[in-house]
């Protein structure tokens, strides 16, 4: 019995996500006496690889398979469910971000293992086996019982964090080949935006509403985020207006995330534009309405107008840099 | 071509939530409910494309998987626009028991185009539509913004981290559709409303499955501290509380 992760790469290189990922299959390892083996899926190296070792992998796989360059759900599952037989995984957990949502229901259907998405904690019960995850667009939380012998959790990004444990972990390469009647994705053209910190992996998001008035108004928020480090984010009615691009626009219909720090300015906070940021840990309000909900969502708010506020807040980050 | 589109019925999404006694399940008292907006865009795009008739589109049918009491949802689908709408009479359980039963659904009509929506509002799970391919051992592609149909050819634009890819696949398979899909949901006109009361609506009965899953109690969110002001005229101070109480920066 061992507890599987599927460890996402991206250009060969992990992310935060994946140590995150680990370090939760090591919690939940822990919890049933069991060990993490952590499974690789493209060409990474050995140096790389070792670095899932840092959050208590015990075992890596590495599947390095010149046909599953490009993300094709069907085979992946494929590959995945073929290790966990062998392994004979218990538990499987994966990420609740692109990837996993396409991959951990084909897979559930594979291994007849019942699925718990969008988990935020370590399982709350062993027996039964229960999981706490978000439901109603984060305006409640359930208790899943999942009932069937392989259980799966996708987590949500950001929810758990690392957890250092250093373990001398195997690495294992295997090959596993896959029928080419499971490949039926063609990726014709890729189009990567270059340069941007990616919205769903930042630690820190500045959000613009439309309390910004204009799209002219926009150069001390896109400051502000550059000297934080941070993506820009911004909501529904802002993108819909063509103020801001489309990747930007967070909430219900839009991205869902959960950074470190979200700061919201001129957002009026609609339960649909929470939907999508509530479960960020620290959440700043600027708006000049002291009676908009977003503050009731807030930790720390600022009552004011956002041309007033956003330069003098870019100039005690610039204060702080020095 | 023929395209199934999948909907849940799920309440409004500004409706306050409050759970039923024993917190196992929602109250239903005073709640709207409505098509899940995924699968009102997803709807949406399959009726545009069979507006254009270089599509190959024939038809479109919609899916639900629900008792009786969804009815109204199913009428809406079918006065935006669906020909023919199937109705699966069951709860629906879990995403297992859904899939399945939609899966067996797909085996009967033999359905070109199979649209889900990336997640239903009321219990997030981002599993139907993968589950169902797999069922039927299609390929499905996840995060679908764009759908088109290019001499016959099905020609899908799905996002990944920081960009997204064009990507074709033969039918049949199922999209998992998302932001951008369709502009606007598109509304039922007055003649659509009429209209729907003639469509045809299939009953099914359920296919025999356990679900994988079940809920055993729901929470409301921990309510944060409250919010802590700062002066206007002084935001140094959110950014030194920012670095040394909150630690974020
Ligand atoms: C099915 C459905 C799905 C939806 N999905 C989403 C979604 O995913 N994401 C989303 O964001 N919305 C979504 N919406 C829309 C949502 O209901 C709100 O309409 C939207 O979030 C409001 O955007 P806003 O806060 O930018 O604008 P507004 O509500 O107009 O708020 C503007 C705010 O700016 C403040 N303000 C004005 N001037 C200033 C100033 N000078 N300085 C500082 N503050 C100022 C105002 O006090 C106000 O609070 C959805 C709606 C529906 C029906
Ligand atoms: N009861 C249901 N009947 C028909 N389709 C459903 C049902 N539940 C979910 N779906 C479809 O699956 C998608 C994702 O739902 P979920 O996996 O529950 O998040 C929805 O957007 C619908 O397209």
């Amino acid at each position: 019995m061992s507890v599987l992760v599927y460890t996402e790469n991206w250009d060969g290189k992990f992310k935060k996500l994946s140590f995150e990922l680990v370090s939760y299959a090591t919690g939940v390892a822990k919890m049933l006496n069991s060990t993490v083996t952590a499974v690789s899926v493209g060409k990474v190296e050995e140096t790389e690889l070792r670095k899932l070792g840092n959050y208590g992998a015990n075992k890596i796989i590495n599947v390095n398979n010149e046909q599953l360059v490009s993300l094709d759900s069907q085979a992946y599952a494929y590959v995945i469910s073929e290790i966990s037989r062998k392994e004979n995984a218990s538990v499987i957990i994966i990420s609740n971000n692109n990837t996993g949502k396409a991959v951990a229901p084909r897979l559930s259907v594979r291994l007849k293992a019942g699925i718990g998405s969008g988990v935020s904690k370590l399982p709350l019960n062993l027996n039964p086996f229960t999981v706490y995850k978000r439901a109603y667009s984060g305006n409640a939380f359930a208790h899943v019982i999942i009932k069937s012998d392989v259980k799966i959790i996708t987590l949500a990004q950001n929810s758990f964090g690392l957890i250092d444990t250093a373990n001398n972990a195997t690495i294992e390469n295997i090959n596993v080949s896959v029928d080419g009647s499971l490949l039926k994705t063609v990726v014709k053209d890729v189009q990567k935006q270059t340069g941007k910190i990616v919205l769903t992996d930042a630690d820190i998001v500045v959000s613009g509403g439309r309390g910004m008035k204009s799209p002219d108004n926009w150069t001390p928020l896109v400051e502000l985020a550059s000297l934080l480090d941070a993506a820009t984010a911004c909501s529904r009615p802002v993108s819909d207006e063509g103020w801001r691009p489309h990747e930007e626009h967070t909430g219900q219909t839009g991205k869902i995330i959960a950074p470190n720090l979200y700061i919201a300015v001129g957002i009026s906070g609609a339960t649909q534009h929470l939907a999508g940021v509530s479960s960020s840990k620290y959440i700043v309000a600027i708006n000049t309405d002291k009676d908009a909900p977003i503050f009731g969502s807030a930790q720390y708010g600022i009552v004011g107008d956002a041309m007033k506020v956003l330069p003098r807040l870019v100039d005690a980050v610039k204060a702080i840099k020095k | 071509m023929k395209i199934l589109v999948c909907i849940s019925n799920v309440p409004d999404t500004t409706t306050k939530i409050k759970f039923a006694e024993g917190n196992a399940s929602i109250d239903t008292a005073g709640i709207q409910w409505v098509i899940n907006p995924w699968d009102e865009l997803s709807l949406t795009r399959a009726l545009e494309l069979k507006d254009d008739s270089a599509s190959g589109i024939k038809s479109v049918t919609v899916v639900h998987v629900g008792p009786a009491t969804s009815e109204p949802t199913i009428r809406k689908a079918l006065a935006i626009g669906a020909d023919n709408a199937i109705r699966v009479n069951a709860e629906s359980s879990d995403a297992w028991f859904v899939a399945a039963q939609i899966a067996e659904v797909v085996k009967a009509e033999q359905f070109d185009i199979i649209m889900c929506g990336i997640e239903s509002s009321d219990f997030n799970g981002s599993l139907v539509g993968g589950m169902i391919s797999e069922f039927l051992g299609i390929p499905s592609v996840s995060a679908v913004s764009g759908i088109n149909i290019e001499n016959g050819q099905p020609v899908l634009t799905r996002e990944i981290d920081g960009g997204k890819e064009i990507v074709e696949i033969p039918a049949p398979f199922v999209a998992i559709v998302q932001k951008g899909i369709a502009k606007e949901p598109r509304i039922a006109a007055m003649r659509g409303i009429m209209m729907a009361r003639s469509k045809p609506v299939k009953l099914v009965e359920p296919f025999p499955v356990e679900s994988l899953t079940e809920v055993a109690e729901f929470e409301k969110p921990s309510s944060r501290a409250a919010c802590r002001y700062i002066d206007a005229e002084n935001p140094a101070q959110l950014i030194d509380l920012l670095l040394n109480e909150a630690k974020v920066i």
